[in-house]
């Protein structure tokens, strides 16, 4: 089935004085409604008009807003800081606020689909628990010993430095939804929640390192890790993903960090 | 439907309520609902950090952060508010780094600082370093934090859960009950987004934390999930919202877009200039320049704009120009935000410099609390066992304008505190009785949205109130077009009323959520206008064009504005009325910069 916006027509041959240059953009949606008779994902296609600077997340509104009210997803900010719509664009994971249609060569269909690997409530809303549930399985806080200090706890630059590119984490889900690994066994930590712990291990006030590295130890842990670099690339805050797994594997054998 | 118990529920899970949830969840048995996952909430969006005089890089004290905040609020702030949080801002930001916080460190080792607008030494001598931060990700370490230490704690969340109703023991909404008389808060009715159940739980304390309402304005830097709810909820229950007439447009929104570029980039050496390459903050504010307050600046921006000054081919936006600063520096102290100017704009700030205009950012205004934050139904009486903090509350510690990185503040201070007097609260006082049908108010909207076969499209109506929003309400307001604002804002009330939604499922049905949520904003954007309109002066963020000074003899008053009933069930009116601002230490003063 295809919908088509009445007013996204071909732009007039002379568009007026400093309008905005406007492209139609179709869009091939994964479709799933658990309340239809018989429950079974099938694709849906769009065309909208969209804008120079428009994303995917625009066009999807456009189309929630205009034609079809019962295309469900997530979003709230827009501007990629809160990690809900991630989503399987033209089959790389990316959030649908920070692709912008331009970049993804619109004269063709652009795919769209739920992230892999978590089962799909609606459309492409996914069940995020078993991810969070990940996440907090690895000690996700600062660990300390003794009484709190009085003012703050001193860290120098460098230090600081050491952990500061997975303190970017959102929490968004596209590099562990990217890993086939955690395709093939949910039951894998997955890049996230390795990502946090790297960030807890390797920060110089935290005493819980030992028993991060012997839960990520688990034959669900961090071996189970090839290398395969999706997470990296898919990540839309640029967290070097695998590098990061790596520097955990080698703590755990070093037991230096 | 289902009933759960508990001695307090938080409403929301940005930073004010997972604060709260830290202090509440070790004394009493605490409930989180939340309609995002908490780490969405947009908390996350803040990126310049929170001050607090730590003094680690120069000079500073809490007394100098009171009276910034005061004066940059244009005398409309709570003294007594304000010294509260600036005092508190130092235990607060260690809180945080004890929990974890990874803060940019000086070479000693210790939290680092930074400029921000507003912030001077020695009241107004220059700017100081009282900012401290995380890269420009200050609200997104918060957030986490927060998170991670609510995980520690173990804290029961309720995710993707809509809270639609506050229920009191008394009807307020009607404007009958007598001063004095006791309410209290019996339980709040919320929608379970997953499979569209209905959900009551019953509380003995109740905190608001659920945000603001950016929503009203459709250039705004506020997430899509930012339409006040909170607010709207207490003002259909009778409580007023107080000084909603104050909203702040932050300067530095990329343009045609409203997405936040923080002031961080000009506490790091940033300048605006106009088609004349001219740095005209010299002229508007010739002390501290770029880094006068906010409301400031993004008045100083729009009025380039209209004398013809504006640029790029309309003419519509000026410039943040960051090119003199180092690649180094700007990687190290402002990566995202430049990473938002090239992914969004194609815009490289190491050489070019990015277009800007302001954006609508931040609800100065909201339900009125005490420093304990105990909601008020009139100048005097709490109500009991119901709480707000952060955004949708008004201390008020933010008066006509609020300082950058005080929200991060208020909400660590505040949202604390809002905990500590919900779990108090609720450890003396008695279990309320639940009215007879708690749920009838909410399930009646959902249903005759969901059951109206066909209608007004939800996204042409809120579209149409946030352009005339922008249009009548934004930076400069004057009593014809504030007129206009209400004048279609009271149409599209009446057009919301035929609201139909197409998706008719119970799992997962963001379509109705967003009918509800556009209710909300209608009512917070009559409110607006109506406080706009009354407010005869220009005072902070409130800028009228027909009345361009502030007038301390009629107006130095909050505004207190009431939702009451008309004759039939959707005729509603606002009335406002006044309460009194806290004056301590600081008598009102010229604002000059």
């Amino acid at each position: 089935m295809t919908a088509v916006l009445e007013n996204s027509a071909a732009p007039d041959a002379t568009p007026e004085v400093g309008a905005v240059p406007s492209f139609d953009v179709t869009l091939r949606i994964r479709r799933f409604n658990p309340e239809a008779s018989e429950a079974a994902a099938y694709w849906e296609e769009f065309t909208v008009t969209a804008y120079g600077t428009d994303r995917v997340l625009d066009a999807m509104h456009k189309i929630k807003w205009e034609v079809d009210g019962s295309l469900t997803f997530r979003r709230s900010c827009a501007h990629g800081i809160c990690g809900s719509d991630a989503m399987r664009i033209n089959g790389r994971n990316r959030l649908a606020c920070k692709a912008l249609l331009k970049d993804l060569d619109p004269s063709k269909p652009i795919t769209i689909e739920p992230i892999k690997g978590l089962p799909v409530v609606k459309d492409l809303v996914v069940d995020m628990e078993p991810f969070f549930a990940s996440y907090r399985e690895i000690m996700p806080f600062l660990i300390t010993s003794g009484n709190a200090p009085s003012a703050e706890r001193l860290q120098s630059a460098e230090q600081r430095e050491r952990y500061d590119d997975t303190t970017k984490c959102i929490l968004c889900a596209a590099c562990t939804s990217a890993c086939p690994v955690f395709w093939n066994d949910g039951q894998y930590f997955g890049p996230a929640a390795i990502v946090n712990a790297h960030r807890f291990i390797f920060d110089s006030r935290d005493e819980g390192a030992e028993q991060r590295l012997e839960i990520l130890n688990d034959k669900e842990g961090v071996w189970r890790c090839r290398t395969v670099f999706n997470c990296t690339e898919a990540c839309p805050r640029g967290i070097e993903v695998t590098k990061a797994i790596q520097e955990v594997k080698r703590a755990m054998i070093t037991r230096a960090f | 439907m289902q009933t759960h118990q508990y001695d307090v529920v938080i409403v929301g899970a940005g930073g004010a309520g997972m604060r709260a949830a830290l202090e509440s969840s070790t004394r009493a048995r605490t409930a989180v609902l939340t309609k995002l996952y908490p780490t969405r909430s947009h908390t996350g969006a803040a990126q310049g950090g929170m001050c607090a005089a730590l003094a680690n890089v120069e000079e500073d004290n809490w007394e100098w952060h009171t009276f910034d905040t005061v004066k940059g609020g244009d005398y409309l702030v709570d003294q007594d508010a304000a010294e509260v949080m600036a005092k508190e801002a130092i235990e607060a930001v260690l809180d945080l780094e004890r929990m974890g916080l990874p803060f940019n460190r000086t070479p000693e080792g210790r939290i680092d600082q930074r400029r921000f607008g507003g912030h001077t030494r020695n009241h107004g001598e220059a700017a100081v370093r009282r900012s401290c931060y995380a890269a420009d990700r200050t609200g997104h370490m918060i957030l986490q934090t927060l998170y991670q230490q609510c995980v520690k704690q173990e804290v029961s969340f309720f995710n993707e859960f809509y809270v639609l109703d506050v229920l009191l023991t008394e009807d307020l909404s009607t404007g009958e009950v007598p001063e004095g008389t006791p309410v209290r808060a019996s339980c709040v009715v919320a929608y379970e987004l997953a499979t569209g159940e209905i959900h009551v739980f019953r509380a003995k304390s109740v905190v608001f934390a659920t945000g603001g309402a950016g929503k009203i304005f459709k250039t705004t830097s506020n997430a899509h999930t930012l339409t006040g709810d909170g607010m709207a909820l207490a003002l259909r229950r009778g409580i007023p919202l107080e000084d909603m007439e104050f909203f702040q447009f932050h300067p530095t929104g990329l343009a045609g877009l409203g997405i936040l570029l923080s002031e961080a980039a000009r506490g790091e050496g940033g300048i605006l200039r106009n088609s004349e390459g001219e740095r005209f903050m010299e002229r508007y504010a010739p002390t501290i320049k770029d880094l006068a307050p906010r409301d400031m600046v993004a008045r100083a921006m729009a009025n380039e704009v209209r004398e013809g000054r504006g640029c790029g081919p309309e003419k519509d936006y000026v410039l943040l120009d960051l090119t003199h600063l180092e690649p180094a520096h700007i990687d190290a102290k402002l990566p995202d935000i430049t990473e938002f100017a090239r992914t969004y704009l194609g815009v490289e700030p190491y050489t070019e410099p990015v277009p800007v205009y302001p954006t609508a950012h931040y609800a100065m205004g909201g339900v009125p609390t005490t420093i304990d934050a105990e909601v008020l139904r009139n100048p005097t009486d709490v109500v009991g066992g119901l709480f707000a903090a952060g955004e949708v509350a008004c201390v008020s510690v933010h008066g006509a304008n609020r300082l950058g990185t005080n929200s991060l503040l208020d909400i660590n201070v505040f949202g604390k505190r809002a905990g500590i007097a919900a779990a108090a609260y609720a450890a003396t006082a008695d279990w309320v009785d639940l009215p007879e049908d708690p749920t009838a108010l909410v399930i009646g909207e959902i249903e005759r949205m969901r059951d109206k076969a066909a209608g007004e499209r939800v996204a042409d109506v809120r579209r149409e109130l946030q352009e005339t929003m922008d249009a009548n309400a934004q930076v400069f307001r004057t009593a014809e077009s504030l007129e206009k604002a209400r004048d279609d804002v009271r149409a599209l009330k009446k057009r919301y009323l035929s609201v139909s939604v197409q998706d008719k499922g119970r799992r997962f049905n963001t379509d109705l959520l967003e009918a509800i949520e556009l209710g909300f904003l209608l009512d917070l954007a009559e409110v607006v206008v109506a406080g706009a309109l009354a407010r005869e002066e220009s005072r902070g963020g409130h800028f009228r064009e027909d009345f361009p000074t502030r007038d301390d003899e009629k107006f130095l008053h909050h505004t207190m504005a009431y939702l009451r009933r008309g004759a039939t069930p959707d005729e509603t009116e606002v009335t406002l009325g006044t309460k009194p601002v806290t004056m301590t230490r600081y008598q009102p003063m010229e604002r000059k910069y």
